[in-house]
């Protein structure tokens, strides 16, 4: 491959799970790309299928009821139906995961050094002894101020920061050139989240590898994305560079999501503005646009044809005349641009 | 750790002085049963009850009854049966400990190592055919009464089967000591362990899978296979390994209660003169220093089968190390 291929493509991807009440479709055909050393942010509330899309990446839906198809080709290689052990040589070495609970992703009977070198050695050839130093050198890498004495904590004896960044260390382990992070932040407390998110920034550089950050948090993404996806309803309805989605947001949906956030100059309004209506359930879609029935500019035609991404470099399903759409962009970020 | 340790220790001496007591109250000072009469015999005459009273240091306060007999249990350790006179209750009990730790200790063994397997199979083979087998065929031995079951198994090798190559080499029922006869030993307990641990296997491989398939859905599952280390490394070094504390608990509470006269039953039928089967003679004939000691015994293991679970649980599942 050459050095400006992506180094991910996804292509309709579609995950389904068989359930009581039919089939439910967590992820509806998404297509992206990630190029080297790209930081992605995707956005979305929950049950948009973020997380759904990161563990199909990642392999890791393993439930007898579930139904992945699509493609993921990784490096030109297709992960979709590979064998265990082909995948097992990838994930942890060339991909590797960053969970959303830092309380719960490690295993609570080992040693965080322990898990680390279980890591690289799975993957490398190299002693136990190598393996343990390695741990340490990297817990140091991630910020952690003594990383003699952690690599022989156990995971109970650390607060949820720590734990966040030894799970990190741990992704890290192998220099990944992809690395899939699911809510990294969302567990933990504001000034944690803030370092967090530097050393995420910050492993591009060092490690120069690839960040696909799932969050549902608007105010992350600005900090460290170079481009945003915005997906609703197991779908990407926005796709664009940081700035553009945020300086101009083209989907209705964005817009809901910006005007939620207070604004931090001003009068503080008296309500906080929220996007009318609940998520769809996944297991019975509209047939049109899946935000149609919250959508204040909904029209006839949105509930009846399903709407296609368009555009170039910043693209958005939406069923309006991007002129119209324009329009509304600048008005609608409006309050956003003034806090970053 | 250590204090933790002492503690523990503290506590079960503790433990164990309480259960002295209680059993001696039960035994001697509930109103009725008055342990001289059945020394004296029956149909004793009013002056030998007194002079049986005052020998025994029955006619005393409590505290000093109590005191008295504990002496003799276990410092002068001269305390006779009622029923079989002569016969001192101490070495008695000791006697019996060989037959009964042997017995419970190679059931054990057959125990853990099936119930391990079965458990960590069915539950790695979650829904598939292996395990709704397993499963049925552990709920039948958990179901199946030991004591039919070892009468069926002494009907087969000791009369229907015996002359036939499979079983000519089972000994006669009884107990073989391991210091005289290594190889009896073993043969003439290989039946019980198997008949003992049948129940278990099939209830610890039960607990193994139900707690191994809650783990497994675990996020630092997730995690692991995220690492890229392969299942069996996933299911064996993360799972199973989580999932122990349960199996741990179990263990020590079934190997106490079993150690300390529990495994009565298994006992009877395969003539083994082990603690049990004293218990349940000296039940039976109501021989009151027996019962002390045999039931101050009980406790006792129970007592020391908690602790060593307890000192399992530190090394196996750090957590528990800052407790105590």
């Amino acid at each position: 491959m050459s050095a400006d291929a992506p180094l991910l493509v996804v292509k309709d991807l579609t995950v389904s799970f068989r359930s009581d009440e039919g089939l439910v479709r967590a992820v509806g055909g998404v297509s992206f790309a990630v190029e080297q050393r790209e930081i992605i942010g995707v956005v979305g509330e929950s049950g948009s299928g973020k997380s759904q899309t990161l563990l199909a990446i990642m392999g890791l839906i393993d439930s007898p009821n579930a139904i992945v198809s699509g493609s993921i080709r990784f490096m030109g290689q297709e992960l979709i139906g590979l064998s265990r052990r082909a995948l097992d040589a990838i994930r942890g070495r060339q991909i590797a995961m960053i969970f959303q609970d830092p309380m719960s992703a490690l295993t609570p009977v080992h040693t965080i050094g322990n898990q680390i070198g279980e890591q690289v050695r799975a993957h490398e050839k190299v002693s136990a002894k190598a393996a343990r130093a390695r741990a340490v050198q990297l817990l140091d890498a991630v910020g952690i101020a003594n990383p003699d004495r952690v690599v022989d904590s156990y995971p109970h004896q650390l607060s949820g920061g720590m734990r966040q960044r030894a799970v990190i260390a741990m992704a890290l382990s192998c220099n990944p050139a992809l690395l899939v992070a699911d809510e990294p932040t969302t567990a933990l407390d504001v000034t944690v989240q803030a370092q967090i998110l530097e050393l995420i920034g910050r492993l591009r550089d060092q490690f120069g590898s690839a960040v696909i950050l799932v969050t549902h948090d608007l105010g992350v993404v600005a900090e460290v994305a170079d481009r945003v996806l915005v997906m609703y309803g197991g779908r990407f309805v926005e796709e664009g560079g940081k700035s553009s989605v945020f300086r101009a947001p083209l989907h209705p949906y964005t817009w809901g999501l910006f005007g939620s956030i207070p604004p931090m100059e001003g009068p503080r309004p008296a309500r906080l503005a929220a996007i009318p209506g609940i998520p769809p359930s996944l297991s019975n879609l509209p047939k049109g646009c899946a935000f149609g029935p919250r959508c204040a500019f909904r029209h006839d035609a949105c509930l009846v044809q399903l709407p296609i991404m368009q555009g170039e470099s910043h693209r958005a399903a939406c069923v309006l005349p991007e002129a119209t759409r324009r329009q509304f962009a600048v008005q609608k970020a409006g309050g956003v641009e003034m806090q970053r | 750790m250590v204090a933790a340790l002492g503690f523990r220790l503290g506590q079960m001496v503790l433990v164990m002085f309480g259960i002295s007591v209680v059993a001696f109250l039960i035994f001697f000072a509930t109103p009725g049963a008055d342990p001289s009469a059945r020394i004296a015999g029956r149909n004793a005459s009013q002056e030998t009850l007194i002079q049986v009273r005052h020998d025994f240091g029955l006619d005393r306060p409590l505290p000093v009854q109590y005191g008295l007999m504990m002496n003799r249990l276990f410092v002068s350790r001269d305390l006779t049966s009622f029923v079989n006179r002569g016969q001192r209750v101490i070495p008695t009990v000791i006697s019996a400990i060989p037959v009964t730790l042997s017995l419970v200790g190679g059931a054990a063994v057959l125990w853990v190592l099936g119930g391990l397997i079965v458990g960590v199979i069915a539950g790695a083979t979650r829904g598939t055919f292996v395990d709704r087998a397993l499963m049925i065929l552990s709920l039948v031995g958990v179901s199946i009464p030991v004591f039919w079951l070892g009468e069926v198994a002494n009907l087969l090798t000791q009369s229907r089967w015996h002359d036939s190559w499979l079983f000519s080499w089972v000994p006669p029922l009884g107990y073989i000591p391991l210091t005289e006869n290594p190889w009896g030993w073993f043969k003439a307990l290989v039946i019980p362990w198997f008949t003992l641990a049948t129940l278990y296997v099939g209830l610890y491989g039960r607990v193994l899978r139900a707690s191994l398939i809650e783990m497994m859905q675990e996020d630092f599952i997730r995690t692991a296979r995220a690492k890229g280390i392969g299942e069996r490394r996933v299911l064996l070094h993360h799972g199973l390994r989580t999932s122990l504390v349960a199996f741990v608990t179990m263990f020590g509470l079934d190997f106490g209660a079993l150690v300390g006269g529990g495994a009565l039953l298994t006992e009877v039928v395969f003539g083994l003169q082990g603690v049990g089967k004293l218990t349940y003679e000296a039940l039976q004939t109501l021989d009151l220093p027996m019962i002390l000691a045999t039931v101050i015994y009980a406790a006792f293991f129970v007592v020391m089968a908690n602790f060593i679970v307890d000192v399992v649980f530190v090394i196996i599942d750090p957590r528990a190390r800052n407790v105590g």
